[in-house]
């Protein structure tokens, strides 16, 4: 092991050193990278699509000012027909019509579309950071550290994500803060799994044992000769990740323990709609369109950028089958662990 | 090894995660201050000698290594404790709510195994056929979607108007297998296509890419060049092989599938483990919250257990170790 000062030093070299290495090899893969998925219709799509909602997330105040309709003010007058049920689309300026409780059904879409669009990415952000960190420290240093983490990884990956999840909503009282520790505990664990495989392989190679014999510590190693190497399915991984923690809130949501009434959630504006699915579909449809909509983009544009960063992958993958024996693949990982590196990071936290 | 002692150290360790769990279980909840129990139970116009009466009547004035001592106890024994608000004991409720939980397990399961498979090899063996296309985007759709959500969509446009039309064989809510299987399937198969339609995607799309690899391999190359017809080296050169992580995928799988569990039972009202737990939870209800937890832990051990078992039969080279 190093001293706590011999680290200090090459952490602040390693940044240097990952600087510099990120302007060299770095922009030639993304530019191929940028260059294939721009090809791709569907991913274009896609990542237009994610473009659209946040733009419309981020606009939801706009929409306010236009139609004049606050997302928690409720119109008992305009907004709800004599039976006291919700007016369907386009009656009395509401657009996609009203809610449970006479309020703006396109608006609280808008302002779940942030709530929904926010915890996606933070939850994925913090979660790839902790996953590929604990994911280099298990691969690179093997041993006991190894066998604690790998073994602490499984069983996150394997305890029944929804109920544990429920229990700190009720321990911890549902808020957004609390939603957002949750989620991320369980994002994590896929890519940690994930990283420490391709550390596995990666720690193995000849310019690893180079760098130590140049005298480079642990941690330099890992983060700017490991970590390089791993960004392309980490960022597969982050982008299917994306998908899965909006699904995760609006679950929470829906049974009750997510985002709290009157704040609009998706998965809480499914669970209003449950008692008006008889009388007024665009109550259930919409927001739940929404919802599909939002996670379809990013799982598309993952898809995209994984087929863009390893030609070897799916949609390409029947017609050059036999060109991949002898082309090497981008960061080729070891074993049997690279045919699910895409679907390992799919155990959705279904709930 | 043999496999008793594979099933002896499986058991051993996998009674020590339950211990685990319902120690974890049991601190996280009783860390909580009793007031905000003991205030639920006796209402909102209860005055602080009634609260307290309601503390010492549970048992929340002993000392946490005390209470800490009688679960453990009652657990061993075989008790999971008694319900705050009706006295009911935890293990009657889960007596009850079984059969549903059971019924829906098993059937989606099931068809989510042959929907999710046979997809998955039909797509792989014809690849980029229209077949392959459909199924691909099909596959898409439930990934992105949330279980609640395919199910409030099958309500909305299956139950709804075929029970408006006087076809009332579907139905939502849950009927015991007593009644007769057709009452009894009827309630299920809208739960059934819920749950399993989001893992028959995953299983689909992970069965096609796993046979799609393994038909790239040099020993399936030999086997056509042997002259096997086309039938024999998929199903028995190929697909063998490329199951094995498909098995190995459903034992991580199995704690999710709780989870999807939960949210059907709430959507349909089947009144199973799953509603009750949430249930429990919106009530502080800590003895059903922590029976259930408990029960969900032993689930996924047996299932693991279970899983590495068929395991080590499909792929001989896989020791049990």
């Amino acid at each position: 092991m190093t001293s706590t000062s011999e680290i200090e030093f090459e952490a602040k070299s390693a940044d240097a050193a990952q600087d510099s290495a990120a302007r060299v090899e770095g922009r030639s893969q993304w530019q191929l990278t940028w260059r294939r998925l721009r090809s791709d219709k569907v991913a274009i799509t896609a990542m237009i699509v994610v473009v659209i909602m946040v733009v419309l997330a981020i606009a939801a105040p706009a929409f306010v000012a236009i139609t004049h309709h606050p997302p928690d003010v409720a119109y008992p007058n305009t907004g709800e027909n004599v039976a006291g049920n919700p007016v369907g689309p386009g009656t009395a300026g509401f657009w996609l019509g009203t809610d449970g409780t006479g309020r703006d059904l396109f608006i609280r879409i808008l302002y779940g579309a942030r709530i929904s669009l926010f915890v996606g990415v933070v939850t994925t952000a913090i979660g790839t950071v902790a996953g590929v960190s604990i994911g280099l420290m298990a691969g690179y240093f093997g041993g006991i550290v190894d066998t604690v983490l790998a073994r602490f990884t499984d069983a996150v990956l394997a305890f029944p994500y929804v109920v544990l999840a429920l229990a700190l909503a009720v321990v911890l009282g549902p808020s957004l803060t609390v939603i957002i520790g949750v989620i991320s505990f369980f994002a994590w664990a896929g890519i940690a799994r994930i990283v420490r495989g391709q550390t596995l392989s990666i720690k193995e190679k000849e310019y690893i044992e180079a760098a130590r014999s140049l005298g480079a510590g642990p941690f330099r190693i890992m983060f700017s000769d490991i970590l390089p190497n791993l960004l392309a399915p980490v960022l597969v991984l982050a982008t299917l990740y994306i998908p899965q923690a909006v699904i995760f809130e609006a679950t929470l949501s829906y049974l009750g323990l997510g985002i709290q009434p009157p704040t609009a959630s998706w998965g809480n504006i499914l669970a209003d709609a449950q008692n008006f699915y008889q009388t007024s579909w665009w109550y259930v449809v919409f927001p739940a369109l929404a919802l599909l909509i939002t996670t379809l983009a990013f799982n598309l544009l993952g898809d995209g950028i994984r087929d863009a960063m390893d030609p070897r992958t799916e949609r390409v993958l029947a017609g050059r089958r036999r060109r991949r024996r002898r082309a090497p693949r981008l960061a080729a990982p070891s074993g049997g662990a690279s045919p699910d590196f895409p679907d390992a990071a799919r155990q959705a936290p279904q709930g | 090894m043999s496999i008793i002692g594979f099933l002896i150290r499986r058991i051993l360790t996998g009674i020590v995660v339950v211990w685990l769990v319902a120690t974890g279980a049991f601190f996280l909840f009783f860390a909580r201050p009793v007031d905000t129990v003991a205030r639920q139970l006796a209402g909102h116009a209860a005055t602080p000698q009634v609260i307290a009466e309601v503390i010492r009547n549970l048992g929340l004035n002993q000392p946490i290594m005390v209470q800490y001592w009688h679960f453990i106890d009652g657990l061993v024994h075989g008790n999971l404790g008694y319900s705050y608000y009706t006295q009911e004991s935890v293990n009657t409720m889960i007596g009850q709510d079984a059969p549903a939980t059971i019924s829906v397990v098993i059937g989606a399961t099931i068809l989510w195994l042959i929907v999710g498979i046979s997809v998955g090899i039909i797509s792989a063996t014809r690849a980029r056929s229209v077949f392959d296309r459909v199924s691909n985007v099909l596959v898409l759709i439930g990934l992105s979607m949330p279980v609640f959500v395919i199910g409030e969509l099958l309500i909305l446009v299956v139950f709804v108007p075929l029970n408006q039309h006087g076809f009332h064989w579907v139905q939502t809510g849950y009927a015991g297998i007593t009644q007769g299987f057709g009452v009894w399937s009827g309630h299920m198969i809208l739960p059934w296509i819920t749950l399993a339609a989001v893992q028959a995607a995953v299983y689909t799309r992970l069965s096609r890419g796993q046979l799609l690899d393994t038909l790239g391999e040099d020993y399936i190359r030999t086997a056509r060049a042997k002259g096997l017809s086309e039938r024999r080296v998929i199903f028995r050169h190929a697909v063998r092989a490329a199951l094995t992580p498909v098995v190995s995928q459903l034992g991580v799988d199995v704690g999710q599938l709780l989870g999807g569990v939960v949210v059907v039972e709430v959507v349909f009202g089947l009144g199973g483990l799953g509603q009750t737990s949430v249930q429990a939870i919106d009530t502080d209800n800590l003895p059903v919250i922590i029976g259930f937890v408990i029960i969900a832990a032993a689930f996924v051990v047996v299932a693991n257990i279970v899983v590495d078992l068929v395991y080590s039969i499909l792929d001989p080279r896989v020791r049990i170790a």
